[in-house]
């Protein structure tokens, strides 16, 4: 198996803010915490894009490099976790996070400045898969159950994808060519320009 | 002398052991069970064998597929 890997489709999410819900709800996230936020580039203007985001288990991430207590860790399917029992909530994570993923919960059981809480791809964390003791650090562990992350499955029109990385490529390549678009969204026009990259299509479904 | 060479001896032994040096070794959790390996919850999916890691990733291949891919419903390509 390849990464477990997220992928948000701009031109799907419609900003219906599911995916938030969804993993709150399934991880009883407490309040002041979002592991995933809907950010919308462009708000109010006609063409506005909305992606979903949280923590993308980055291949080299900066996390795992600047914690100081070396509290994270990387699964065999390549999910960034981190153990609550030795992070001392210090911040440099969410300095070095380019996405914004660690967050500090300000109240519970370890008070002000809290351990660090971040999505864990519904993996939970070093505790035993699907226990009591994981559920209350970390929440859900839908991989060991054989299930995908619930803000994936509970997207309204999917457009949020998780998954083993070649079978997300795979579904989203698809997309595209099924949409009927073609070097301005995909490629090498999009990547190093050229006259079709960021024209209008004429006359594609949209 | 002996008596002086041994109070020498334990004297330099206890100062130096002021510059030894403990070992610093990160705590770090990496006992992580791998998620194959399934989960004591009531809530596993139906479909795949615990322990078993190629019928585990079959069973989430299938899952995105079912679940993420609607072109496979439509019939239309792929």
């Amino acid at each position: 198996m390849a990464r477990m890997k997220f992928v948000c489709d701009a031109e799907r999410c419609i900003e219906c803010n599911g995916c938030v819900t969804a993993c709150k709800n399934e991880n009883e996230v407490p309040w002041g915490v979002n592991r995933r936020r809907v950010v919308t580039l462009n708000d109010g203007v006609p063409g506005e894009k909305s992606i979903s985001v949280a923590c993308m288990h980055c291949s080299d991430a900066p996390c795992m490099a600047v914690c100081p207590v070396n509290c994270f860790y990387r699964t065999d399917e390549g999910v960034v976790l981190h153990d609550k029992d030795i992070c001392i909530g210090c911040g440099y994570c969410s300095y070095a996070c380019p996405f914004g993923a660690p967050q500090f919960p300000a109240s519970g059981t370890f008070g002000v400045r809290g351990k660090m809480d971040k999505c864990t791809f519904c993996a939970g964390g070093p505790e035993v898969n699907g226990s009591e003791a994981e559920f209350e650090k970390y929440g859900r562990n839908r991989l060991a159950e054989g299930k995908l992350p619930a803000c994936a499955e509970m997207c309204s029109t999917k457009a949020l994808l998780a998954g083993d990385g070649d079978v997300v490529a795979d579904i989203f390549r698809n997309r595209v060519v099924q949409r009927g678009k073609g070097a301005e969204v995909w490629g090498w026009g999009t990547a190093y320009g050229s006259k079709q990259a960021g024209q209008p299509p004429q006359g594609a479904k949209s | 002398m002996k008596r002086a060479v041994a109070t020498a001896a334990i004297a330099t032994g206890l100062l130096l052991s002021a510059c030894g040096e403990r070992p610093q070794v990160l705590q770090s959790s990496k006992s992580d069970v791998p998620a194959f390996q399934g989960s004591v919850g009531p809530f596993v999916a139906p479909g795949w064998k615990a322990g078993d890691k190629t019928s585990w990733e079959q069973g989430l291949k299938a899952r995105m597929q079912n679940s993420q891919n609607e072109y496979t419903k439509l019939s239309v390509a792929k």
